[in-house]
C-alpha cells in the first residue's frame, strides 16, 4: 500500500533524513574505530529501508543512498580484515542486529569482504547469503536486498579464469548462485501482482514495470560469465530459466523475461537451442504478446544472418526455418482469438527472416505466404486498416529484397494473399508493385509473365467487384492510370513473336478497363505496337512464316480494332491522332490499302466527331502534315484524300484559319523529294484561293469593325509565293510576287488599315530576306534579281 | 551569362516512362534561369517536375499535351535576344527549314525553338537561328527513326549565344556546341 504522492515525498524526505543522520554517527564511530557503535548506527540507518510506504521509484532513491554508505562501511571492514580482525567473527557479529533486513544487508556487505579475503570458498559464502535472503518475503524490500547481493557479488563469482575459481569453486557454483537469486527474485516480483485491491491493479503493474530490470539483471550477469558456454547454457541455464518463466504463470514476467533471454544471450546460442526456446512459447500464458517475442527473436536472427555469410550454414544445419514456422503455426493454432493483425505480423517477421537467411529459397518464401493465406482464408476479406497495412508490408518485403518483379511473380501464393485485400488496398499494392518495377527498370519479357503481373495489378486495370465509382479522387485516378501507362514501356521482348504475344495480352486486359481508363491505356499500347512494326520493317518480308509469326499487317489489324475501342469513351481527337500515326507507319511499310484505311478512319472522325473550331484547326494541321509526307499512295487515292483535305480547309469557321489551312494545302501538291508530286498549277491555285480568302477577311473586317484588319495573312502568303518560287515552280511569276509586294505595301500605308507592328515587322523581315537572297549569288540571286523591293 | 534550357517532345507516359537517369542527374534546380519547352510533355506531373528545376518556364502546345491552355506560339526576350517557341506540328511541311524560317520572320525573333520531329537541329540563316532540341526522352517518332534522347542548353551572353546540345548515344552523354553571334544592328526600325 502506498501513500499519495505528497505523502510519499514526505516519507522519503523523512527516510533520507533518518538515513543521513545515522550515517553521520556511523562515520563518527568508524573514525574512532568503534566497531560496536558503527554496527549499531549502520543497523539503524538500514532500518529506514524497512519502510512499506514508498513506491519502488522512491524506495530506489533511499536504497541508493544506503548503498553509498554501505560502500564506505565495506571499506572499513576490509581495513579491519587487513589489520588482522577475524572476518569470520565479523560475519558472526553482524548477525546480532535486531531486525532482519538490516542484518541481511550487513551480512551481504561483510560477505563481500569475506569472499575477497578467500578465507572461505566463494561458493559457500554465496550459498549462505542467497539462502538467508529468503528471510525477506516482502516483494519490494526483497527485490532490492537481492539486488544488493547481486551487485556486491558481481565481481567475486568463481568464473573461469577468475581469482575465485578453485578446485571446489567453479563456474557451476556461480551459475547456481545466480539462478537461485534470479528464481527468488522472480517469485517476489510476481507476488506483487496479487497484493492489494483489484482496483489498484494498474498502479501495481506500473510499479512492477519499474522493478523489472532488477530481475533481468541476473540474466545479464549470467550472460557475461565466461564459463557459460553453449553447453552450460543449453544444459543448465536455459532450462532452469525457462522453467521459472513458465511456472510463474505471470504474463508480465513471462513477456519481459522471454525478451530478456533473447536480448542477453548470443544469437548463436539461440540458434542452437531454438527448439527449447520455441517449445516454451505455447506453454506461456495466452495473454502474453508472444508475437512480439517471436518477432524479436526472428529479427535478431535475421540480423545475425546478415552480419556474415559464414553463419548461414548454421541456420540450415539447425533447420531454423522449419522450427520457427512450426512454432508460429502452433502459436496461431493455440491462440484462436488472436486477431488477424497479430497473425500477419508474425508471418511478416518470419518472411523478413526468410528473406535474410534463405533468400534463394523461394519455396520457403512461398511457404510463408501460403501459411498466411491459410490463416486469412478463415477470416475473409480484411476490413481493418492495421491488418491491411501489415499485409502491404508483408507483400512489399519480397519486392524490396529481390528488386525484381520477375522473381516475385514466381511466388504462387503472392497473388493469393492479394485476394484478401479490400479493393482500395489492392490498388495501393498494385501501385507499389509498379513503382518497384519502374525504380529497378525491370523488363518483363514474356507474355506469361505479363499475364501474371496483370493478375496482381488487376485492381488498376479494371473495376473489381464491389468497386464504387465515385470512391476514387480524379487526381488519384489519373495518377494510377498514368502509372499503368508508364508500366507498358517496361514490357518488352527482343523476339518479335513474343512481343506480339505481349501486346495481345496487354490489349486483352486493357479492353476490359472501361471508357474511363482507355484514353490512358490505349496510347502506350499503340506506340508499343508501332515500335514493333518499325522493328519488323527492317526484316525480310519474304520470309515465309507460319500463321503465328508477327507481321506488320497483323499488327495493323490489331491497331485498327484497338483504336476503334476509343469510340466508346468517346475520344475522337486522340483516336484521330493515333490513326494518323498508324497511317504514317503503314506508309513506311508500303502498305497502301492499310494507310488509306487509316486515313479514311481519321477523316470520318474529323467529319463526324470533331466540331470544336480550335480542335479542327489542329486536326487539319495533323491531317495535312501527315498526308504531305505520304509517298505510298497512287494518284487516285492521293487525289481523293487531298481533295477532301483542301475541302475541310476551306470550310473552317474563321477566315484566317481558312486562309492558313488552304495555303498549307499547297504543299500537298509539291513534295520536294518526289518528282511525281510537283503540280505547280495546283500550288498556285491554292495560293490564289488563300489570297481570295484573305481579301474576304479584309472586307469583313471593314464592314464589321470599320478598319481593314491586319496585313499579316498577305505577308504569309507572300512568303509562300517566295518559297515555291525558289523551288522552281514555273507558275509562280515574278510579276505575281511583285504585285503582291505592292499590294501589301499599299495596304500597310493606307489609312484604313489598322496599325499592326507585328505585320509591319514581318513584312520588313520578308523584304530583308529577299535582299539576302539577291546577295547570295549564283542561280538564286539571278532569280531574285528582278524583284524590286 | 544566362542559361536557358530548351527541351521537348518527352511524350510521358505514352511513349516513354521518364527522362533518362543520366539527364535527370544533370538537371539540378537552381542552375538554370529559364526553361523553354516545345510541347508534348504530356502530363501535369512532367510540367511540375520541370517547374521545380526553374520557375520561369515557357511551354507551347503540342498535339498530345493534356493541358489545353498552353499557347500555340510564344515569344520572350532574354538579354539581347528575342526568342520564339512553337511546337512545330503547325508548320507544314514538318521539319522544313524554309517554312520554319518563315515562322521566325513572322514572330520577329532571333532564335526560334521548335520541336515535333524529335531530331536535334541547329540551323543558322541570315534571319537568325532555328533550334530543335529533339526529344528529351528519345520518344518514338513517325518522322525520325532511331531517336536519341537530347536537349539543348543555351548560354546567352551579350550578343553571343552558345548552344550546347546534349545527346544520349549508346548510354553515354555526348556534348556538342555551336556558336552564334547576333549583329548589333536592330532588325526593325520604326
Amino acid at each position: 500500500m502506498v501513500e499519495r504522492a505528497e505523502d510519499e515525498e514526505k516519507w522519503l524526505a523523512a527516510g533520507i533524513a533518518g538515513l543521513q543522520q545515522n550515517a553521520f554517527y556511523m562515520h563518527r564511530a568508524l573514525d574512532s574505530n568503534n566497531l560496536r557503535d558503527a554496527l549499531k548506527y549502520s543497523a539503524q540507518m538500514l532500518s529506514e529501508l524497512r519502510t512499506s510506504r514508498l513506491s519502488p521509484h522512491k524506495y530506489y532513491e533511499l536504497y541508493m543512498r544506503a548503498f553509498d554508505e554501505l560502500r564506505k562501511l565495506e571499506m572499513f571492514f576490509k581495513e579491519e580484515a587487513r589489520r588482522g580482525c577475524s572476518i569470520i567473527d565479523l560475519y558472526e557479529l553482524v548477525q546480532h542486529a535486531g531486525n532482519i533486513l538490516p542484518r541481511l544487508y550487513l551480512l551481504c556487505t561483510v560477505g563481500s569482504v569475506y569472499i575477497k579475503s578467500k578465507e572461505a570458498p566463494a561458493k559457500d559464502v554465496l550459498k549462505d547469503l542467497v539462502e538467508m535472503c529468503r528471510g525477506i518475503q516482502h516483494p519490494v524490500r526483497g527485490l532490492f536486498l537481492r539486488s544488493y547481493l547481486s551487485q556486491v557479488s558481481r565481481d567475486k563469482l568463481p568464473d573461469i579464469g577468475s581469482e575465485y575459481e578453485g578446485d571446489a569453486d567453479t563456474v557451476v557454483d556461480a551459475v547456481e548462485f545466480l539462478l537461485q537469486n534470479f528464481t527468488e527474485m522472480n517469485k517476489l516480483w510476481v507476488r506483487m501482482q496479487h497484493q492489494g485491491p483489484a482496483r489498484e491493479k494498474e498502479k501495481r503493474e506500473k510499479e512492477r514495470s519499474e522493478l523489472r530490470d532488477l530481475v533481468g539483471k541476473n540474466l545479464h550477469v549470467l550472460g557475461q560469465l565466461e564459463g557459460v558456454d553453449l553447453d552450460m547454457y543449453k544444459e543448465t541455464v536455459l532450462p532452469r530459466v525457462l522453467e521459472q518463466v513458465v511456472n510463474c504463470k505471470d504474463e508480465i514476467a513471462q513477456f519481459y523475461l522471454m525478451d530478456c533471454i533473447i536480448q542477453v544471450f548470443p544469437d548463436e546460442y539461440h540458434l542452437q537451442t531454438l527448439e527449447t526456446l520455441l517449445g516454451a512459447c505455447p506453454q506461456l500464458q495466452p495473454s502474453v504478446d508472444i508475437k512480439t517475442v517471436l518477432s524479436q527473436l526472428m529479427e535478431r536472427l535475421s540480423n545475425y544472418a546478415a552480419s556474415s555469410a559464414e553463419v548461414l550454414p548454421e541456420f540450415l544445419q539447425v533447420e531454423a526455418f522449419s522450427k520457427l514456422s512450426n512454432a508460429i503455426w502452433k502459436v496461431i493454432e493455440a491462440q484462436v482469438d488472436m486477431p488477424i493483425f497479430g497473425a500477419v505480423t508474425l508471418y511478416s517477421s518470419l518472411l523478413t527472416f526468410t528473406l535474410h537467411v534463405h533468400p534463394d529459397r523461394l519455396d520457403y518464401v512461398d511457404q510463408v505466404l501460403g501459411a498466411c493465406v491459410t490463416k486469412l482464408s478463415s477470416a475473409g476479406k480484411l476490413e481493418d486498416s492495421k491488418s491491411t497495412k501489415q499485409i502491404v508490408a508483408l507483400l512489399s518485403a519480397p519486392l524490396e529484397k529481390y528488386n525484381d518483379i520477375v522473381t516475385v511473380l514466381k511466388l504462387s501464393n503472392y497473388p493469393r494473399v492479394m485476394e484478401y485485400l479490400d479493393n482500395r488496398t489492392n490498388k495501393v499494392m498494385a501501385i507499389v508493385i509498379i513503382q518497384s518495377i519502374m525504380k529497378n527498370k525491370t523488363c518483363i519479357a514474356t507474355a506469361e509473365k505479363v499475364e501474371a503481373l496483370f493478375e496482381l495489378i488487376k485492381g488498376l486495370i479494371k473495376d473489381l467487384d464491389g468497386d464504387l465509382h465515385d470512391e476514387l479522387d480524379d487526381e488519384d485516378f489519373k495518377e494510377e492510370q498514368n502509372s499503368v501507362a508508364r508500366l507498358i514501356q517496361m514490357l518488352y521482348s527482343d523476339d518479335p513473336d513474343e512481343m506480339l504475344q505481349i501486346i495481345c495480352a496487354v490489349r486483352k486486359h486493357f479492353l476490359t478497363g472501361g471508357p474511363q481508363r482507355l484514353p490512358y491505356t490505349i496510347p502506350p499500347l499503340v506506340f508499343s505496337s508501332l515500335k514493333l512494326i518499325r522493328k519488323l520493317q527492317g526484316q525480310d518480308e519474304n520470309v515465309v512464316g507460319e500463321e503465328a509469326s508477327a507481321s506488320p499487317k497483323k499488327i495493323f489489324q490489331l491497331l485498327n480494332q484497338t483504336i476503334e475501342a476509343l469510340s466508346v469513351v468517346p475520344a475522337s481527337e486522340l483516336a484521330l491522332r493515333l490513326y494518323l500515326q498508324c497511317a504514317e507507319a503503314a506508309n513506311d511499310c508500303d502498305l497502301e490499302p492499310v494507310a488509306y484505311e487509316f486515313f479514311t478512319q481519321a477523316y470520318i472522325l474529323y467529319e463526324e466527331e470533331i466540331a470544336d473550331s480550335k480542335a479542327q484547326v489542329t486536326a487539319l494541321h495533323l491531317i495535312v502534315g501527315t498526308l504531305q509526307r505520304m509517298h505510298v499512295f497512287g494518284v487516285e487515292n492521293r487525289d481523293t484524300l487531298t481533295h477532301k483535305a483542301t475541302g475541310y480547309s476551306a470550310k473552317l469557321l474563321k477566315k484566317p484559319d481558312q486562309c492558313r489551312a488552304v495555303y498549307a494545302c499547297s504543299h500537298l501538291f509539291w513534295v520536294d523529294d518526289q518528282d511525281s508530286i510537283r503540280d505547280g498549277e495546283r500550288v498556285l491555285l491554292c495560293l490564289k484561293r488563300a489570297l481570295r480568302i484573305a481579301n474576304a477577311a479584309q472586307q469583313m473586317a471593314n464592314v464589321t469593325r470599320g478598319s481593314s484588319g491586319s496585313a499579316t495573312l498577305f505577308v504569309e502568303i507572300l512568303n509562300k509565293y517566295l518559297y515555291f518560287f525558289e523551288k522552281g515552280n514555273p507558275q509562280i511569276t515574278i510579276a505575281a510576287i511583285q504585285s503582291l509586294i505592292e499590294l501589301i505595301t499599299t495596304e500597310i500605308q493606307s489609312d484604313t488599315m489598322s496599325q499592326d507592328p507585328a505585320a509591319d515587322a514581318f513584312f520588313a523581315s520578308t523584304l530583308r530576306y529577299i535582299q539576302f537572297q539577291k546577295q547570295k549569288g549564283g542561280a538564286l540571286a539571278e532569280k531574285y534579281e528582278s524583284i524590286k523591293v | 551569362m544566362v542559361l536557358v534550357l530548351a527541351l521537348g517532345d518527352l511524350h510521358i507516359p505514352h511513349r516513354a516512362p521518364d527522362l533518362p537517369p543520366k539527364f535527370k542527374s544533370m538537371l539540378v534546380p537552381g542552375k538554370i534561369q529559364h526553361i523553354i519547352c516545345t510541347g508534348n510533355l504530356c502530363i501535369k506531373e512532367v510540367h511540375d517536375y520541370l517547374k521545380s528545376l526553374c520557375p520561369d518556364m515557357h511551354v507551347t502546345r503540342g498535339e498530345y499535351d493534356e493541358d489545353s491552355r498552353y499557347l500555340e506560339t510564344k515569344t520572350l526576350t532574354i538579354g539581347q535576344f528575342k526568342l520564339g517557341i512553337c511546337h512545330g506540328h503547325q508548320v507544314i511541311p514538318w521539319g522544313d527549314l524554309d517554312s520554319l524560317a518563315m515562322l521566325q520572320r513572322q514572330l520577329d525573333v532571333d532564335i526560334l525553338v521548335t520541336g515535333h520531329t524529335h531530331q536535334f537541329k541547329a540551323y543558322k540563316h541570315e534571319g537568325g537561328v532555328v533550334i530543335n532540341p529533339g526529344s528529351a526522352t528519345g520518344a518514338y517518332s513517325s518522322i525520325t527513326y532511331d531517336v536519341n534522347p537530347s536537349f539543348v542548353l543555351m548560354d546567352i551572353d551579350g550578343l553571343r549565344v552558345v548552344v550546347y546540345v546534349y545527346e544520349l548515344i549508346d548510354g553515354e552523354v555526348k556534348v556538342d556546341k555551336i556558336d552564334f553571334k547576333k549583329t548589333a544592328t536592330t532588325n526593325s526600325a520604326h
